[in-house]
């Protein structure tokens, strides 16, 4: 029977050729938009670290003050170097991990090579446990490597490809901002998106690669200077990171490892503790005002995902709707031409359900045809966003098995539904009224 | 009793139905797509307030300074001297300054606050500071509402992040006549960050844009000072004015003297940038979301179009044998015509009403979530006028079609 309804199906497109290719392409256009749009959805609003994101804390202390403040009553985005090295101190969370960026130049000191900038962060020794970073070779420093300020080095699959042309590096010294570090772990090529640990100073997206990672306390010794976002009230007394660190301006990024509820309520009364010791020594005048949020609650605090992303896949979906309406327009059109078809077929013994299952066929025929030219149109889309938007958030979109799997499903449920109410009407209709009048 | 042209319609309501939720949502969507593209590229078209033709900028960085030597800020600003007069001398080089950043650049913004008063706790104007020397006004391309430009022994350096208590100061109109309401601004003492030591305001330029493009910068986009000082760090930026038809030389050109000048520094593949390339990364994500609602908006009406005109053409066939009788009884193809027109019409304007509260209710949901702005009637109105016509115009084909058909057909058809 199936093999039948295909066959009558496929005659009825060639009678109306014109209509069925442009019921066709309407599918087609909705499905690609909204599919094209959700691919750059699906890239920018994914969890960097599923697996671990709840258990991940960004702590904030107010040290500024009320004020003028970019968002009134949040606490400044970073902390300032004493609330950094205080938390660190105490270390009440399972892991954690104080942060700031930097661009040093870098060159391996073995060849004396040309020196380039290269982006990095100074962290904490938890660092690569805490967010899991795959290592090619060696491992990351330990606690002890942060209590020793050791002059050792972290560096990315990338930049040990170039200067060490992916050897082994582990024991190699490399030059940064003119001084000798040892190498003492490559990672795996690593680009979590969105830079969770630091969407600060990243902005979330990025299409520059971290290539070093030295110990936080080593490059404040070094004077490794930070090429993070600084929000002061005042100019630091002194140049350069030592002026910074003396300074209560924020520029620190933290985050701490917190694995269940009771560690979360504990973190947060360290927290409220703490700023109230702040208060009471005088360093602040004001209510203790902090906040730890987890790693999602932070992204959507930190409005990671662009705003225009969530207006375009709104705006994609209408589209979708009113493809689907048109091609339900031209459904009814279509069945409601075959009246006397259909009369002949029910007056001949085909049942409701025949009729049903007939033009549903024929419906999801055009949306499978639909989602093939979608499955090209969306191709063409994510080819037009990749030469629209910016590149951090463009290069993150890409078709894969699951999106063309997604188009065509869209498609063919996109048609059924639209199908499904002229559907309806052609098994209204009654055999012998059709035959009679025509 | 009803009027024949509803009773018609109430004939064929789920096609009458779809064609009305269609033309709504279409037309909620166009509106505010079309209000996307409009705040887009009003921002796009905003003046930067320089010349950006001949301009680009140059950011490189030494390496192999040792900055915890006492005198790590002489030598990196003899340094900097020694890149600008080495960029000055080129035969494609205009003029040449060394700048903190440039209006678009979102890189090395220095905001800070202007005060009235002596170690002013709150400031009575935000700004963004370009630390600069006396060539500025020449290599930017903007000249002086009033007032004078820098000297060069004016000229002052610091350290890369101390605290900037220049002696005098140069503003931008938009922060001269927030402080200075009664424009009057010239020769009076401004107090930056809560300094205790005021900065006398020499020069008032008309116009000239902050490097930051982001939300937060837009809320003083033109609040702009120049200040009298090279920083010293050991990197450096500089922004170059080519000569007229040189710009293509001279971004060759500038890169090459300063590695002859030191071999040992460090220009990123992006450390040379035309201002051209400057403004299209600045509005890339806008140009970008602007012509994506523009597609949007295009596919829209091309498919209500197409559906407008298929439905409409199945009920003209779907009548021909009462236009025949309506023929045959005296009423004139002019008659059919403005019967199809009209019907189209009232079913638009149906949809046109359903698709007005769409379009708040869209807009209303934007703003809830997406930071947009109130959509203008403005826009509702061009959209809704855009898709009657457009409607009215799809109709057309169908509607002379009917009009055509031979009233002979009442007779013999039947």
């Amino acid at each position: 029977m199936f093999a039948y309804y295909l066959t009558l199906a496929i005659r009825s497109f060639r009678r109306n050729l014109g209509i069925t290719s442009l019921m066709v392409v309407t599918i087609a256009f909705g499905v690609a938009a909204s599919m094209t749009t959700y691919a750059v959805f699906r890239a920018v609003s994914g969890d960097p670290i599923p697996w671990k994101s709840s258990r991940l804390f960004v702590p904030q202390v107010d040290t500024r003050g009320p004020g003028e403040k970019k968002v009134p009553g949040e606490p400044p985005t970073a902390l300032d170097y004493r609330t950094a090295s205080d938390l660190l101190r105490d270390r009440r969370a399972t892991a954690q991990t104080a942060m700031y960026k930097i661009s040093p130049a870098v060159s391996s000191s073995s060849e004396g090579s040309h020196p380039a900038n290269v982006d990095g962060h100074a962290v904490g020794g938890d660092f690569f446990a805490m967010f899991d970073v795959p290592f090619q070779y060696g491992s990351g420093w330990g606690a002890d490597g942060d209590a020793r300020h050791a002059q050792v080095a972290v560096i990315s699959a990338h930049l040990n490809d170039k200067l060490f042309r992916g050897a082994n590096s582990v024991g190699q010294d490399i030059s940064i901002d003119s001084r000798s570090y040892r190498i003492v772990g490559v990672m795996r090529p690593w680009n979590p998106q969105p830079r969770f640990y630091d969407v600060v100073n990243t902005g979330g997206f990025s299409t520059a690669s971290e290539d070093v990672f030295l110990p936080f306390a080593t490059a404040i010794d070094a004077g490794v200077m930070t090429t993070s976002n600084t929000e002061c009230d005042k100019n630091p007394e002194k140049p350069g990171i030592a002026g910074l660190a003396g300074s209560n301006c924020a520029w620190i990024s933290y985050m701490a490892q917190l694995d269940d509820a009771a560690a979360v309520d504990g973190y947060r009364q360290y927290l409220q503790g703490y700023a109230a010791q702040l208060r009471a020594s005088g360093a602040t005048a004001w209510e203790p005002n902090i906040r730890l949020r987890d790693l999602p609650q932070w992204l959507d605090a930190r409005h990671v995902v662009p705003p225009d992303t969530g207006v375009s896949l709104l705006v994609a979906f209408g589209l979708l709707i009113v493809c689907l309406v048109n091609t339900a327009g031209l459904l009814l059109a279509k069945f409601q031409r075959r009246g006397g078809e259909i009369g002949v077929r029910r007056a001949i013994g085909a049942s409701r359900q025949a009729i049903y299952a007939q033009f549903l066929i024929e419906s999801s025929l055009v949306g499978i045809a639909g989602g093939v030219t979608g499955v090209l149109l969306t191709m063409g889309g994510i080819a037009c966003v990749h030469a629209l938007l910016p590149l951090e958030i463009a290069s993150l979109a890409h078709f894969d098995a699951p999106l063309l799997l997604g188009t065509i499903v869209l498609a063919v449920i996109s048609s059924m539904a639209a199908g499904a109410y002229p559907t309806f009407r052609a098994t209204l209709v009654q055999p012998t009224l059709q035959l009679k009048s025509t | 009793m009803m009027h024949p042209m509803i009773s018609a319609l109430s004939r064929h309501k789920a096609g009458v139905v779809l064609i009305v939720l269609q033309v709504a949502i279409t037309l909620a969507i166009v509106c505010n797509a079309v209000f996307i593209i409009g705040t887009r590229m009003e921002r796009v078209a905003r003046p930067t307030g320089v010349d950006e033709a001949p301009l680009f900028v140059v950011t490189q960085q030494w390496s192999g300074v040792d900055t915890g030597k006492p005198d790590a800020v002489a030598t990196l600003d003899a340094m900097q001297r020694e890149d600008l007069s080495a960029i000055r001398q080129l035969p494609d080089v205009e003029s040449v300054s060394p700048i903190n950043s440039l209006p678009l650049l979102n890189s090395a913004a220095w905001n800070g606050g202007l005060g009235l008063k002596p170690a002013q706790n709150e400031p009575t104007v935000q700004a963004s500071y370009y630390f600069t020397d006396e060539s500025a006004l020449s290599t930017l391309g903007v000249s002086l509402a009033s007032g004078r430009a820098f000297s060069s022994d004016e000229v002052g350096h610091i350290a890369m992040g101390d605290a900037a208590s220049p002696a005098s100061v140069i503003v931008s109109k938009a922060i001269a006549d927030r402080l200075f309401p009664n424009g009057d601004a010239l020769g009076k003492p401004v107090y930056l960050d809560g300094a205790n030591g005021p900065s006398m305001i020499v020069g008032v330029i008309p116009m000239l844009q902050t490097p930051g493009t982001n939300e937060y910068s837009s809320g003083f986009a033109y609040n702009s000072i120049l200040v009298p000082s090279r920083i010293n760090a050991t990197f450096s930026r500089y922004a170059v004015r080519a000569k007229p038809g040189r710009l293509d030389a001279a971004l060759r050109s500038v890169p090459e003297a300063l590695y002859r000048v030191n071999g040992g520094r460090v220009i990123a593949d992006d450390g040379v940038q035309a201002f051209k390339d400057v403004r299209a990364q600045a509005y890339r994500a806008d140009l970008g979301m602007a012509t994506l609602m523009g597609g949007v908006s295009f596919i829209l009406l091309g498919v209500t179009a197409t559906g407008v005109f298929a439905l409409t053409s199945f009920w003209v066939d779907q009548r021909r044998r009462q236009i025949g009788i309506r023929r045959a009884l005296g009423a004139s193809r002019r008659d059919i015509l403005y019967y199809f027109q009209i019907e189209n019409l009232l079913i638009v304007a149906a949809g046109a009403l359903l698709g007005l509260a769409l379009a708040i209710g869209l807009n209303a949901t934007l703003i809830m979530h997406y930071e947009m702005a109130r959509l203008p009637f403005t826009y509702v109105l061009l959209a809704l006028i855009a898709v009657v016509a457009l409607s009215q115009l799809s109709a057309l084909l169908p509607a002379r079609r009917a009009s055509g058909v031979d009233p002979a057909i009442a007779i013999r058809d039947a």
